[in-house]
């Protein structure tokens, strides 16, 4: 059913015991023409995509918990695409204009808010980083702005400028940036494939990838077996794990991010604000939680909770920023387990086996490419080659000796 | 683990005393290798779920590097080595 | 008295009123009492609004989990949004307001959405307001904003202090109740080294509340026994006004100390709050058991209140509910409320018991409804009557307070912090927490033996078992005579058949029984999925009081077991806990060290202006009276340099000592350009790879003897290098005999540099400086006048005939100090790392500006560095990719500015002259820019595809950031002295 203000008006009426479910649930058919492991936000987009632009509609979902229980609904819902490398900027770009649209898209309401991204930098070094970032944001028509401390200081007066350690120099803005309710987009995408005729099967865990002569004729789960033409992964979290059930190792590493929300507060935080002299980064929530988090706890790590030196460290970059946080209390802390890939970038791809589709490795960063994302591994998936603004984050760039590395770091995946 | 890890020089100490590096298992290549065993030691990861051996290096202590063979699920620490050893080198 | 004040009892002290407010007005309490407590006490029931619908709401428990009774705390800068009134402890002078209405407690605007509520159900939001687009952010969501969130804060810079603290025990107790006492007292009396925390600012837990007697005394006077003698155990630390908050690996529990939250006045030399990593052998945690709300019409009506917690406010706080109070249970407890409320004079108008088949007895002269619920309360800001119903007869019964009792849940949170997942007791029909090892048990009610006997029971025999895994002699507890007991069973009732009105689940989100029915509806009937589409849960409370009667409603409605519905996830933390807690004293100015050279003081008696550089200080340039911008300054120093000679502080540069029969083999390793050879006495520039064969650091490297090296790394790499050095050393070639040492703090190094460097210089060292006796590259240890061991290297960065002096750095100010007096009559002034910029710019020379860790030695114009022939070097192999060598890498290129009239800063693309700013065709990046005084124009180091074969284009240097398009020419990037002659002068 179509979603409006008249339909909560009529629904309301009759005591909002009209209203339909959002999805079906299925059982699974003995074969699809294509199977996407990963019921997240990654994989309800390449279905949703598939059927709506691609016209492939014998779709099924794999989702061994609840839809959304992944990384989509367990991160910091900041949405951006400030990037530097031309590897990842127009990926991100084409993923921001999706977002713009997918409201009307999906009728449903993700929430975007285009409150605008503020980058602090706090030296002559990362000033000229993020003009570096900057320019080549504008390189592909897409808006940013440079800030200097006493602009910073009226947009936002509670930033520590009198008595910071790594005093606040400037900032660099993009204003179409800004949050979505996280939670919304899975259901959003999920909704909107199953309009289309998408099986999206939950509790039904992939348990094996059946090959015939090399080539993959479906996958082993805890519902039986399922068979397919072409097998997709997003299973961002666990791609090794699933990866490994078709043979391959993959250049990712399984690291843990904690995200903490605080006690709801009227509104006092306007922007998403990231920090220059360490990774901290906060927005609010329109219930009024101060979102946040910063780096990676650091280790190899399949659970989903972090360690309290991490969480004490975030907070102590936290007040540092923002003096005024000292006495707000910290609600919730929560992890999510990354796929760190060698470069930090992603990976959307074929693999070296005949009909395995590969969506990975999206760091942190995975929740603003959801749109994106989907759209390319559908393009991928349903005409055998990469969408043009993907076509960089392949899986044998590393081997090519084409990383796409933003932060420099190399190949440790901890210091993206 | 996440948070004391036992240093086989110093005793019990605070995660945050430690650095991090990844995976231990893969051994460097002899220089000739071939590609793909280059490609695997500096891309490739296992990256199972469960026993691993990782090296974390005791920074702010002895400063060794050291492997850390621990669960990545439950956390459990079954034993930490001095990385040297090992190599079977003799230090 | 005030109104609600019982004439006698509770462990308030009567003889100490204490003054307070409320929204201004001046109101008074005991000590001993919460801010609670003291409300009630003063007929003020409602005491906040809820998140969605505004409804009025009072006071609900007497603890932790309290949903409704959130107020802001404390004036000015000391303000503390959203404190649980339940758990505020009284203290002279605090002021406290309510939050989330407006624009008063009693008339709020807000209250509209309850009139819409059925227009605003569960989720509705994602519905709608998606039309059109941008009023989303312009009308829709700042409406949401301003109506949702709780408590109001400014971000003012908290006056306050935090500390943090470490603690180590045999065994932690989590809770003073009656297990835990139990448990310590074994633990103590045994010899064990014993921390008990207890969340409440008085030690005893329920026993404080509790009226079975206990060797014939009330049961706080055994607490206050106990508490005595474990205060005379040395091994013992008792932590009031604590909460855990969190378990974590390797059995370590984060903890919250608030020191000086009960104050008005605040000791500035003590913290607020002090963080606690307590380091636990073993665990116990004694933390009780939760009443549970029952889900029935008007629920959220203030003067509804937990039962346990009417009797808590009688017992302990010598409070009245009411002057006539329902009660409404579904099990024994509430006939022990009624006994306990009846004692203290208070009336009850009706006991509604939902069972028909209870034996509990009331007290006499309570009326009991068997078999009956209540579907309806009437009253505004108060309860004045609940609709009773009974087998479809409906009662009004009038009464000012409901007293509910809907059975209990142990309080598991912290076991199921790392993962277990609680399991559903269909005995006790509730969560238990799992097994989760030896280092944590449960003991008491929080284990699911809610008898105080019980309690005191299974407190001391886990506390026995984790005495005698620790090896030791058990000591023993003798439990004292317990009085009649009741034991609370109950007969589970999630949702209360018929409500009339909105039967709240989560109060404060205002999540009623249809959103868990829309939700279900929907598809949403997973326990995330509900929790994340109607929100129930989420609230400040973290659904300690509504999540366990959500899951008993959905699974109802999904026609299964609560087990199979199962729990969302408990995390941390417990209670929330302030940023400023868990950040302590790093903050400010004191978050990260700083570093000072040990020529600081020179520099600063020259009058350096100082700059950040990492955790250093580093002097960035020197004015001079009359210089009116540091340009001035900059070009000034330049040119003396290339005119005269500066002296330059360098000491920030990590320098490490590396010995042993296989330094030399082992740093041919390291670095991706040859060193086995380099003779004894000689410098190098050194460039190392990351394994990826991308530029990890470069330094010089000099060795001075045959088994000993010193190598210099940049300032921000000093420590990340060391740290590669001893991987490569213990973890790759652990067979090469190779020791480091960082010696970068024990040397005090500067650099002179000029075409009169040489000439000062001799006149402070001994040794002959001549270019036939320390040549360019040369590296040695000299002797200065005065006999003083130093250590030179004829190197250059600047491209000047330049050296690096390096003394003990307690030597560094005097030695500066004689060079500058030694260089006045030779012009030599003190340059700072600004100029040092300008003039390694001009000479082409790169440093993290350029080595921004994606750069391989090739497109640097390093290429030739590369030591192909060894065979083996850190980077070595995977430099040959294709990636990596391919032809329109981008390289680094000169680029002088055409247009003298137009800036060019760092961080501009390139483009060629014509071209559409487009992603593809971008054509690279400029790293460094500065003003030449040697060329008297602008030049910049950048990074250009194919740039070596480029040299003489017009090339748009663009920068739309800044709105700055200007014309460079692409040149060679060494603009000075090409050919060295200044280098080997």
């Amino acid at each position: 059913m179509r979603y409006s203000a008249l339909s909560i008006f009529k629904q309301a009426l009759a005591g909002n015991l009209g209203w339909k479910p959002a999805w079906r649930e299925p059982q699974p058919k003995p074969h699809y023409d294509v199977i996407i492991v990963g019921g997240g936000g990654h994989g309800l987009a390449t279905a949703y995509y598939l059927a709506r632009e691609f016209g492939i509609r014998n779709v099924a979902v794999v989702e061994k918990g609840y839809l959304g229980s992944g990384n989509v609904g367990r991160n910091t819902t900041i949405v951006r695409s400030n990037y530097m490398l031309p590897g990842n900027e127009p990926f991100y770009e084409f993923s921001l204009k999706l977002w713009e649209g997918l409201e009307r898209e999906l009728n449903y309401n993700v929430m975007l808010s285009q409150r605008g991204i503020i980058s602090l930098y706090h030296n002559d070094g990362q000033r000229d980083h993020y003009v570096r970032r900057g320019n080549a944001m504008m390189m592909e028509g897409v808006a940013a702005e440079q800030l200097d401390r006493e602009t910073l200081k009226k947009m936002l007066p509670f930033l520590n400028f009198d008595h910071a350690r790594f005093p606040i120099i400037g900032g660099l803005l993009q204003r179409r940036a800004g949050t979505a309710r996280h939670d919304a987009v899975a259901w959003g995408f999920a909704r909107g494939a199953d309009r289309l005729g998408v099986d999206l099967i939950q509790n039904c865990e992939v348990t094996g990838i059946r090959r015939e002569d090399g080539i993959v004729t479906g996958v082993e789960t805890t519902k039986g077996f399922i068979g397919c033409n072409r097998l997709a992964l997003a299973a961002a979290g666990n791609t090794s794990r699933v990866g490994e059930m078709a043979g391959l190792k993959l250049p990712i590493e399984s690291h843990v991010l904690q995200a903490f929300v605080t006690e709801g507060l009227k509104p006092c935080i306007d922007h998403v604000i990231t920090y220059g002299a360490g990774h901290f980064y906060i927005s609010q929530s329109d219930k009024g939680g101060l979102v946040f988090g910063a780096e990676i706890d650091g280790y190899s790590s399949y659970a989903q909770r972090g360690n309290l030196a991490t969480a004490e460290h975030v907070m102590e970059e936290g007040v540092t920023m923002i003096p005024g946080l000292s006495r707000v209390r910290v609600l919730r802390a929560w992890g999510g387990v990354m796929d760190m890939s060698m470069d930090g970038s992603p990976i959307i791809d074929r693999t070296p086996i005949d009909n395995l589709y590969l969506n990975c490795g999206w760091c942190y960063g995975g929740f603003k490419a959801t749109p994106a994302s989907g759209f390319c591994f559908a393009h991928l998936i349903a005409k055998g080659e990469s969408h043009h603004v993907a076509r960089a984050l392949r899986l044998d760039r590393f081997e090519r000796g084409f990383p796409i590395d933003e932060a420099g770091a190399g190949t440790q995946p901890n210091l993206h | 683990m996440a948070s004391l890890i036992s240093c086989p020089h110093c005793g019990v100490r605070p995660k945050e005393e430690f650095s991090i590096r990844g995976d231990a298992t893969p051994v460097r290549p002899a220089p000739m290798a071939s590609d793909e065993a280059w490609n695997d030691y500096v891309h490739v990861r296992a990256n199972p779920r469960g026993r691993i051996r990782e090296h974390w290096q005791h920074v702010a202590g002895c400063r060794r590097w050291l492997v850390v063979e621990r669960d990545n699920f439950t956390h459990e620490v079954f034993s930490v080595t001095d990385a040297a050893a090992a190599r079977g080198g003799a230090r | 008295m005030t109104a609600y004040r019982l004439a006698s009892g509770g462990l308030i002290d009567r003889s100490n009123t204490i003054g307070f407010t409320f929204d201004g007005a001046n109101l008074s309490g005991h000590a001993g009492d919460t801010l609670a407590s003291a409300l009630l006490a003063n007929d003020r029931l409602l005491v906040g609004r809820s998140f969605k619908y505004h409804r009025p709401r009072g006071i609900v428990t007497a603890g932790s989990a309290e949903p409704n009774a959130l107020v802001t705390i404390g004036t000015g800068a000391r303000r503390d949004p959203n404190t649980k009134a339940t758990v505020a402890e009284l203290y002279d002078g605090l002021a406290a307001t309510s939050q989330n209405r407006w624009p008063s407690l009693a008339f709020d605007i807000g209250a509209v959405n309850d009139r819409l509520s059925r227009f605003l159900s569960a989720g509705f939001y994602y519905k709608t307001f998606m039309w059109p687009a941008a009023f989303w952010e312009k009308v829709y969501e700042p409406l949401i904003r301003r109506a949702a969130g709780l408590g109001r804060t400014d971000l003012p810079r908290d006056p306050d202090g935090y500390e943090k603290s470490w603690a180590h025990c045999d065994l932690l107790v989590v809770g003073s109740g009656p297990a835990g006492l139990a448990a310590a007292l074994v633990a103590a009396r045994s010899g064990l080294r014993v921390i008990l925390v207890e969340q409440d600012f008085a030690l005893g837990g329920a026993l404080l509340s509790e009226t079975t007697k206990l060797d014939g005394e009330a049961p706080y006077i055994f607490s206050r026994h106990a508490i005595d003698e474990l205060h005379g155990h040395p091994g013992v630390t008792l932590l009031p006004r604590t909460t855990v908050f969190g378990w974590y690996d390797d059995n370590v529990f984060g903890a919250v100390e608030r020191v000086q939250k009960h104050s008005a006045t605040i000791d500035a030399a003590r913290p607020v709050e002090r963080l606690w990593r307590i380091v636990a052998k073993h665990a116990i945690l004694a933390t009780g058991a939760e009443e549970r709300p029952l889900v029935f019409g008007g629920n959220d009506r203030p003067g509804v209140m937990m039962a346990s917690a009417a009797s808590t406010y009688a017992n302990r706080f010598g409070v009245a509910a009411g002057r006539s109070v329902a009660i409404f249970t579904n099990g024994s407890s509430g006939y022990r409320t009624a006994a306990d409320l009846s004692a203290r004079g208070v009336e009850i108008a009706a006991l509604i018991d939902s069972r028909t088949d209870a034996s509990d007895r009331a007290p006499d002269g309570v009326r009991v409804v068997r078999g009956g619920g209540i579907v309806d309360t009437k009253g505004r800001q108060r309860v004045r009557a609940v609709i009773a119903d009974r087998g479809g007869f409906e009662e009004m019964i009038a009464c000012d307070a409901v007293a509910m009792s809907g059975g209990w849940s142990p309080v598991i949170h912290l076991a199921c912090q790392r993962g277990g997942r609680p399991v559903w007791s269909q005995a006790l029909q509730a969560f238990l927490a799992p097994e989760v090892g030896d280092g944590l048990v449960m003991a008491g009610a929080a284990a699911g033996h809610y008898r105080l006997s019980e309690c005191l029971d299974d407190g001391a025999r886990k506390a026995s078992a984790i005495v005698e895994a620790l090896g030791r002699p058990v000591a023993g507890f003798e439990r004292p005579v317990v009085g009649e007991e009741v034991d609370p069973s109950f007969t589970a009732l999630w949702h209360v058949p018929g409500a009339r009105s909105k039967a709240f689940v989560d109060f404060q989100n205002d999540v009623h029984g249809k959103d868990l029915g829309l939700a279900l509806r929907e598809g949403f009937g997973h326990v995330e999925h509900a929790k994340r589409y109607t929100t129930s849960g989420m609230a400040t409370d973290q659904g300690k009081l509504g999540n366990v009667n959500a899951i008993g409603i959905l699974a109802a409605m999904r026609g299964v077991s609560p087990a199979e519905v199962g729990t969302t996830t408990f995390r941390p933390f417990y209670t929330p806990v302030s940023f400023g807690a868990l950040a302590g004293s790093s903050r400010d100015e004191h978050a990260m060290p700083v570093r000072r050279s040990p020529l600081h003081g020179w520099a600063a008696r020259h009058g350096a202006v100082f700059i950040d550089a990492g955790l250093w200080y580093r002097s960035s340039w020197f004015p001079k009276a009359g210089e009116k911008t540091w340009r001035e300054s900059v070009d000034r120093e330049v040119r003396t340099v290339r005119e005269h000679a500066g002296l330059c502080d360098v000491s920030t540069l990590g320098k490490i000592e590396v010995f042993g029969p296989d330094a030399a083999e082992f740093l041919n390793r390291l670095y991706c350009n040859p060193v086995l050879k380099l003779p004894v006495g000689k410098a190098r520039y050194g460039l190392m790879l990351r394994e990826d064969g991308m530029v990890y650091d470069d330094g010089t490297v000099s060795r001075l003897g045959e088994t000993h090296f010193l190598v210099t790394t940049t300032t921000a790499m000093a420590a990340g290098v060391l740290s590669h050095m001893e991987f490569a050393a213990q973890a790759l070639w652990p067979e090469l005999r190779v020791r480091f040492l960082s010696v970068s703090d024990q040397w005090a190094q500067m650099s002179i540099a000029g075409p009169k460097a040489r000439t000062i210089l001799q006149a402070v060292v001994e040794d002959d400086l001549s270019n036939a006796a320390f040549p360019f590259l040369a590296a040695r240890e000299v002797r200065l006048k005065g006999s003083l061991k130093a250590r030179l290297f004829r190197i250059s960065f600047s491209g000047e005939l330049a050296y690096e002096l390096a003394v003990p750095a307690g030597y560094g100010e005097a030695v500066a100090d004689a060079l500058m007096r030694a260089g006045e009559p030779q012009g030599l002034c003190a340059y700072g790392v600004e100029a040092l910029n300008v003039l390694r710019i001009e000479k082409g020379h790169v440093t993290h500006a350029e080595l921004d860790g994606r750069v391989t030695p090739d497109d640097a114009g390093l290429g030739r560095m590369m030591g192909t022939s060894k065979p083996d070097f850190i980077g070595k192999r995977l430099s040959t990719r294709f990636g990596l060598t391919a032809a329109d890498r981008a390289q680094l290129v000169g680029l002088k500015a055409l247009e003298a009239d137009k800036d060019m800063r760092a961080g501009a693309h390139l483009l060629k002259d014509g071209a559409k700013p487009s992603t593809v065709n971008d054509q690279g990046w400029v790293s460094s820019v500065c003003f030449s005084p040697t060329l008297g124009t602008h030049i910049a180091l950048a990074f250009l595809k194919s740039g070596r074969e480029r040299y003489g284009e017009k090339i748009i240097v663009w920068d739309r950031l800044r709105g700055v398009e200007t014309v460079a020419e692409v040149c060679d990037p060494v603009f000075v002295d090409p050919e060295n002659r200044r280098l080997m002068a």
